[in-house]
């Protein structure tokens, strides 16, 4: 178990010892947590057991009281190359006071690319790549205020693929979506893993994700009880008949897109 | 013509057209991030300026402008800061500014209560020709920051997390959103008046919005309907002897009801193409299985 969180030199992020605090209350009580160059891991945990607090450390939005964080190797205090990361926030419901096309919240995306330059060719060349790979093309018109709970999640994804990330940071993606948005979801992450991206997911349960799933790290009261294999799967994912296809075997039956983005 | 003829009708319709796009320009940021009433506490806060101005015998323009951003720019920190007395920090700025500039106008030399009353409402006669150009230069301003930085307001205004995620420098952004706000109150404050002027941010937006789906069009679809209602307001005004403000503010509440009502057919319309569309990608998707309710809407 110990040797799942040693970091290397393929660590992306390195989380240990850490400690933080929301107010008063400790919700991280001293997490170690590493995930490396190609990997798929999954932050398990309940309600409250610190999982969002990890990666919303790790992406710089909560202050860690004490511990390390590295992120590429570097130490997140001076990390700038906010590009090699790519953020999908939690859903919030809120929608925004002005409505928005799909194609400017993904276009967004490229703001760690462009920063307070100009959009150019490239750029809007990445937002179309992003927008396929999500399925998105035809609606990139319209208002994300009419888009459904999966579609929605599906638009934060392509922003976030739109920067051509190295590590994937999703938060929650499968909350509020309904069964058929998941597949599609867990469909659009199968072709990130074929394509080696690095991605670190918090879920509250693994779902049809499960597949993907290199390795699990679970939480409680903000410390970690379990890292490694995924945890054994209740519920109807555990009953028989039930499917469960090797991710990169999949994959690679799948077509693969032109690599506009890799 | 006959009205262009006047030198101060010429003045008064080049402000007019400036702040039909200017404060819907920056007013759409301020609508996206749920802070429409921050450019009426602005005003009220420039109030001070304006008095200020009239104390000092300067220019009530450029002094209402360094006030109005010392303000803004306070608002912007007790926002930032996120404090749950932010709304009460807020009242203190807001009215101290109307009361601080109705006690220091009384103490100017022929001050009165009543020199204030152009700047609070607006008045097409007013606009002097110093002014004229003290209104291009801050107009320039306005317009340079909210169009050529407009993807990365956007995105700070949209989703704020995310926009830090993204390296921009956020904290500087929201700033000069706040800096852009008090400028465009005393390029408005002339034509529209300091107690109207958050009205021309906020209605124009607020009507586009009823009928286009995306940001770039709300923008361009506001300031074009600021432009118009700020042009015939400061026209009638001509004719009739009021406030241009109130003309101002007045149509552009009756362009917002007109869009208002257009927008009911609108969206049906949207609404029902969209669930055409949605049924064919299910289709497409699932390889033949019948469509399923869609999720959860947001």
């Amino acid at each position: 178990m110990a040797g799942t969180s040693v970091p290397g030199p393929d660590t992306v992020v390195s989380l240990s010892s850490a400690k933080a605090f929301l107010g008063s209350r400790p919700v991280l009580r001293g997490i170690d947590l590493s995930v490396h160059r190609g990997e798929v891991v999954a932050l398990l945990g309940a309600n409250g057991s610190g999982k969002s607090t990890a990666v919303r450390a790790m992406v710089g939005q909560v202050a860690l009281a004490s511990g390390s964080l590295e992120l590429f190797g570097v130490p997140q205090r001076r990390f700038r190359d906010w590009a090699r990361i790519g953020y999908v926030p939690q859903r919030t419901t809120a929608a925004g006071g002005v409505p928005a096309t799909v194609r400017e919240v993904v276009t967004a995306g490229r703001l760690a690319r462009t920063r307070l330059g100009p959009v150019r060719r490239a750029d809007r060349l990445a937002v179309d790549a992003a927008l396929d790979m999500v399925g998105m093309h035809d609606r990139a018109k319209d208002s994300v205020d009419a888009l459904s709970g999966g579609q929605h999640q599906r638009v934060l994804i392509a922003r976030a693929l739109a920067g051509s990330p190295e590590l994937l940071i999703m938060d929650e993606p499968m909350a509020g979506v309904d069964l058929a948005g998941q597949e599609v979801l867990a469909g659009i992450l199968r072709e990130q893993v074929a394509r080696e991206t690095t991605v670190l997911l918090v879920l509250h349960e693994l779902g049809p994700l499960e597949p993907l799933i290199d390795r699990a790290v679970v939480l409680r009261d903000g410390c970690v009880v379990h890292d490694g294999p995924p945890p054994e799967a209740v519920g109807q994912h555990a009953l028989p008949g039930h499917d469960h296809v090797h991710p990169h075997a999949d994959a690679a039956a799948e077509t693969i897109r032109t690599g506009l983005l890799s | 013509m006959e009205i262009l003829e006047y030198a101060f009708m010429q003045r008064a319709l080049l402000a007019a057209v400036l702040v039909g796009i200017t404060a819907p320009a920056i007013g759409i940021y301020l609508v996206q991030r749920r802070q429409a009433i921050m450019g009426d506490g602005i005003g009220h806060v420039a109030m001070t300026g304006v008095a200020l101005g009239f104390l000092f015998s300067t220019s009530p323009v450029w002094m209402a402008t360094v006030v109005a951003v010392i303000g803004a720019v306070g608002m912007e920190l007790i926002r930032s800061r996120g404090r749950t007395s932010g709304d009460i920090a807020l009242a203190l700025l807001f009215y101290g500014g109307m009361a601080g500039g109705v006690m220091i106008i009384n103490l100017a030399p022929n001050g009165s209560t009543g020199n204030l009353l152009t700047y609070l409402f607006g008045s097409i006669t007013t606009v002097a020709p110093a002014d004229i150009t003290a209104i291009c230069v801050l107009a320039a301003f306005v317009v340079a920051t909210t169009v050529g930085l407009r993807r990365q307001l956007f995105a700070v205004c949209q989703d704020e997390e995310f926009a830090r995620v993204s390296g921009l420098p956020v904290r500087l952004l929201n700033l000069l959103i706040a800096v852009t706000a008090a400028v465009t109150v005393t390029v408005a404050m002339r034509i529209v008046g300091l107690l109207l002027v958050s009205a021309m941010m906020v209605i124009p937006v607020a009507a586009a919005q009823r009928v286009s789906r995306g940001f770039a069009a709300t923008l361009a679809t506001a300031v074009a309907i600021g432009v118009s209602v700020s042009l015939t307001g400061t026209v009638t005004t001509f004719y009739v002897n009021a406030p241009s403000g109130a003309a101002i503010v007045l149509l552009s509440v009756a362009v917002f009801l007109a869009f208002t009502a257009a927008a009911v057919p609108l969206t049906r319309k949207r609404a029902r193409r969209a669930a055409a569309a949605a049924e064919r990608c299910t289709l497409e998707e699932e390889g033949g299985t019948p469509p399923q309710g869609d999720d959860v809407k947001v």
